[in-house]
């Protein structure tokens, strides 16, 4: 009886482990079969293998790798500039209140402009080149960064502000033990919302234009009807998506290990 | 006047309280010769819009003495509490603890422990204690918690802690700080029987051995007589009585002396109600106030 108990929990284990994996290896499989019999024309989808093989051939080359680093300095510095913004601005409103009152409702007003219809404008700003890109990222990721950071500092616990004034804290120390750990887990929410905003705006930049970035060859190999170099692209940037969520995800394991839903 | 003599006192008081915990000798040595702060209080006045909370309450608290402070819910003992930790403000009437008037300062020679254990999640236990307190201050920290028999939990998350044991840690924390006085609101409401009796006897234990004076509030008559040298009853914000308890330690809650005082006090606490029937009681109140009753007389 304790063997076979063993053994469905090595089963369930096993189940839950590879099933996931099940419905895209099906896809997968389904999709070589079409494209192979000739139901799924190559001008429309490409075989997978040859997707797989064209993902080679730019890892060789080494056109990948630079396209890549390229769109990941854009999305990051993007990420950088607004996010630090966002986080600053969330700390001094949600700490003083005069920085409130002035700042606050204007933010929120700008905040319903989706950053998206901002850019015949930013093209007129900045031309075609890397500011533009910059500034649309790094205005897609400031406002959830700024509301989450806002939100969370309003929401600290006042029993727990109060019990550590009691016990002597004030000002910095304050801060830093009670203000910014109450907050964090709002302030990590912003993160993976930015994180997310980060790659669909960076992502919508570099196909307008651009002459580097995984967005400026998806689009050049469009030009040249190689669906199979603009599949690599695409199932790039979902790779890197999910990177990002994964890191955003761990991050809060490690940053929020105190709360009994981390345990 | 000495609004610096003031200061200097404040500053005085705050160097003892920091020095204190770095002591080598760690755990209760060198606290015997101190006997905590004394408390008076004259004509005590707060209201909070409309509302008269206080109406010039005045209560004397010797050295090193275990007062506790019974009334209804709304009768202004939490209130008293607050203001004498320096939370709230009196609208009116004086209050000295020790030889400094007690103004808004925070003082580290005070310490208060609320109703909830209000530690904070993201801090191991031992952090927790260390709140407010140099690095130096850990192995005073560490002996705080073996003081509430919790050294072994030094490293855990509060979520992982049962509510009993929070409150152990909450009042590592406060004694940490070597106060020397004690305030205590109503810190055991939220637990249950058993391990409310098992804190009594580690709140007086700790009491005993670190000779603070200790101010609690509660609306549990027996946790009351069980352990104050005197209890007193706030009705309306004045004092209703006075009652000195004068039974030996420990005590022990099935002797006839202590039910008698029990009695005693309940009668009071209740009376207030029966005899101001237009005073402002909510019905779950008035029901668990007859429900009391009735169970004093059939036992």
């Amino acid at each position: 009886m304790v063997q076979a108990s063993e053994r469905s929990t090595t089963w369930r284990r096993f189940g839950s482990g590879i099933l996931p994996w099940l419905l895209p290896l099906l896809i997968l499989a389904a999709w070589e079969y079409a494209a192979r019999s000739g139901l799924l024309s190559t001008r429309v989808l490409p075989e997978p293998w040859a997707v797989a093989k064209a993902a080679w051939h730019l890892v060789q080359t080494g056109e990948l790798w630079s396209n890549l680093k390229v769109s990941a300095g854009r999305a990051f510095a993007g990420l950088a500039i607004g996010g630090g913004l966002g986080l600053l601005l969330g700390l001094l409103t949600g700490l003083f209140v005069p920085a409130q009152v002035a700042l606050d409702s204007t933010l929120q007003m700008l905040r319903n402009i989706p950053p998206l219809a901002m850019i015949p404008l930013v093209i007129l700003w900045f031309g075609i080149d890397e500011g533009a890109k910059l500034f649309l990222v790094a205005l897609g990721v400031f406002f959830p960064l700024y509301l989450n950071t806002f939100h969370g500092i309003r929401t600290v616990d006042r029993n727990l502000i109060e019990m550590a004034r009691s016990y002597g804290l004030s000002g910095w120390r304050l801060y830093r033990d009670v203000i910014l750990p109450g907050a964090l887990p709002s302030i990590l929410v912003g993160l993976r919302f930015s994180l997310g905003l980060m790659w669909v705006l960076l992502i919508v930049a570099e196909t307008i234009s651009s002459s580097s970035g995984i967005g400026y060859m998806t689009m050049n190999a469009r030009e040249f009807l190689q669906t199979d170099i603009v599949l690599v692209g695409i199932l790039l940037y979902a790779l890197l998506g999910k990177i990002a969520d994964v890191a955003a995800k761990g991050l809060e394991r490690v940053c929020l290990r105190w709360h009994p839903s981390y345990q | 006047m000495s609004s610096a003599a003031h200061t200097q006192l404040l500053r005085d008081s705050t160097l003892a309280g920091r020095e204190q915990p770095q002591s080598p000798a760690g755990s209760m040595a060198g606290t015997k010769n101190r006997s905590g702060l004394a408390i008076a209080i004259r004509g005590l006045e707060k209201h909070y819009d409309e509302r008269q909370v206080l109406r010039g309450l005045s209560l004397d608290i010797t050295r090193g003495s275990f007062v506790a402070i019974v009334g209804r819910s709304g009768c202004g003992k939490s209130t008293l509490l607050r203001i004498v930790a320096g939370l709230e403000r009196a609208d009116g009437g004086k209050l000295d603890v020790g030889t400094a008037s007690c103004a808004c300062e925070q003082r580290p020679d005070i310490r208060l422990m609320f109703q909830d254990a209000r530690l904070l999640p993201w801090k191991s236990v031992i952090e927790n204690v260390r709140l407010g307190l140099p690095r130096s201050a850990l192995p005073a920290a560490r002996a705080a918690l073996r003081d509430v028999g919790l050294e072994d939990r030094a490293k855990d998350w509060p979520a992982a802690l049962s509510g009993g044991q929070r409150q152990r840690v909450a009042l590592a924390r406060a004694l940490v700080h070597r106060p020397q006085l004690l305030l205590l609101d109503e810190p055991l409401g939220a637990l249950d029987a058993l391990t409310r009796i098992e804190m009594h006897a580690l709140i007086e234990r700790l009491w005993r051995e670190h000779g603070f004076t200790a101010l609690l509030v509660t609306h549990d008559v027996q946790e009351a007589v069980a352990l104050a040298d005197r209890v007193v009853v706030i009705e309306d914000g004045t004092i209703g009585l006075d009652q000195a308890v004068a039974l030996p330690r420990p005590r022990t809650r099935g002797s006839q002396a202590f039910a008698a005082l029990e009695d005693r006090v309940l009668t009071q606490v209740l009376q207030q109600h029966t005899e101001r029937p237009d005073a402002p009681a909510s019905l779950e109140e008035q029901t668990d106030a007859l429900r009391l009753a009735t169970v004093r007389w059939v036992i």
